[in-house]
């Protein structure tokens, strides 16, 4: 297995991560999204947001390094994201982030050996409450 | 499209599908920047084929992107997207046309969650991105 079991359990440091109108501007335009909570500030607010919205995707794009996992594979495919939110996650906000690896397993494939890797995030506002959770499988 | 109120959303129902404009290579290359999954497979065509791909394929977290517009056009600003689940199954290629599917298959009432079965599509019938999203209604949308 290119990557050994002892590393599940394993979390990385939590990291404080800014949201930033600019970060979320961005992503949203680089999906091709429209959505005007991601863009237009004044929509936002009228419609009860502090400040621009993240769209749902945004957490990918938080850098949450775990020291225990070094991965060496030349090819890494991704199988599975999902997030869930208890709301939305708001420009002008910071989120403490902490990632966590919860499984490593393997599977024969059509190419021979598969090794799942799957890691969950979490995400909470700097009071400690919940605001997001994300959880990834990939494959080596 | 119009978002769909929650007096008018209905378990079975089909929504209107979502036809996103051919993926670029550029637009693989602003994903990269605006995502920093730089992996080269994504934005280098001879990184691609020296791990046997045919060229660059699209970022899976793009196609979800997709699906997240998706979801969150249906709930609009009547609520949010509390979960998005999917399963990468095929790869998606520069020129590809795609197109976001969206089922209703739960309504829960004092929860006031609506279950989505969610897929993209470049060829009818055959899934490339499949998964499952909930929508989360405010109480007086």
């Amino acid at each position: 297995m290119v990557l050994d079991r002892s590393v599940i359990g394993s979390t990385s440091e939590s990291k404080v991560i800014e949201i930033e109108k600019g970060a979320i501007r961005t992503f949203a335009n680089a999906i091709g999204d429209p959505n005007p909570l991601y863009t237009d500030e004044e929509f936002a607010k009228k419609h009860g947001f502090a400040s621009l919205v993240a769209p749902p995707t945004f957490p990918t794009t938080f850098r949450v390094p775990n020291p225990n996992l070094q991965i060496k594979a030349a090819r890494v495919l991704h199988g599975e994201q999902e997030y869930s939110y208890v709301r939305p996650i708001v420009a002008g906000e910071s989120l403490r982030c902490t990632s966590k690896v919860v499984d490593v397993y393997e599977r024969a494939g059509k190419l021979g050996a598969m090794t799942f890797l799957v890691t969950e995030i979490r995400g909470e506002d700097l009071d400690g409450n919940l605001v997001f959770t994300g959880r990834s499988t990939i494959i080596l | 499209m119009h978002s769909i109120r929650w007096d008018e959303i209905e378990v079975g129902q089909q929504l209107e599908p979502l036809i996103q404009t051919a993926i670029e290579k550029v637009q693989l290359v602003k994903y990269a920047g605006a995502s920093g999954d730089f992996n080269p497979i994504h934005t280098d065509d001879e990184t691609a084929r020296k791990v046997g791909l045919p060229g660059v394929i699209a970022h899976g977290m793009l196609s979800m992107g997709f699906l997240a517009e998706h979801a969150a056009g249906i709930v609009g600003t009547h609520g949010f997207v509390s979960r998005l689940k999917v399963r990468f199954a095929g790869m998606v290629f520069p020129g590809d046309v795609l197109t976001c599917h969206a089922k209703v298959v739960a309504k829960d009432e004092k929860e006031r969650t609506v279950g989505l079965e969610v897929r993209i599509e470049r060829e009818e019938g055959k899934a490339l991105t499949v998964g499952e999203a909930s929508l989360t209604y405010y109480q007086t949308a």
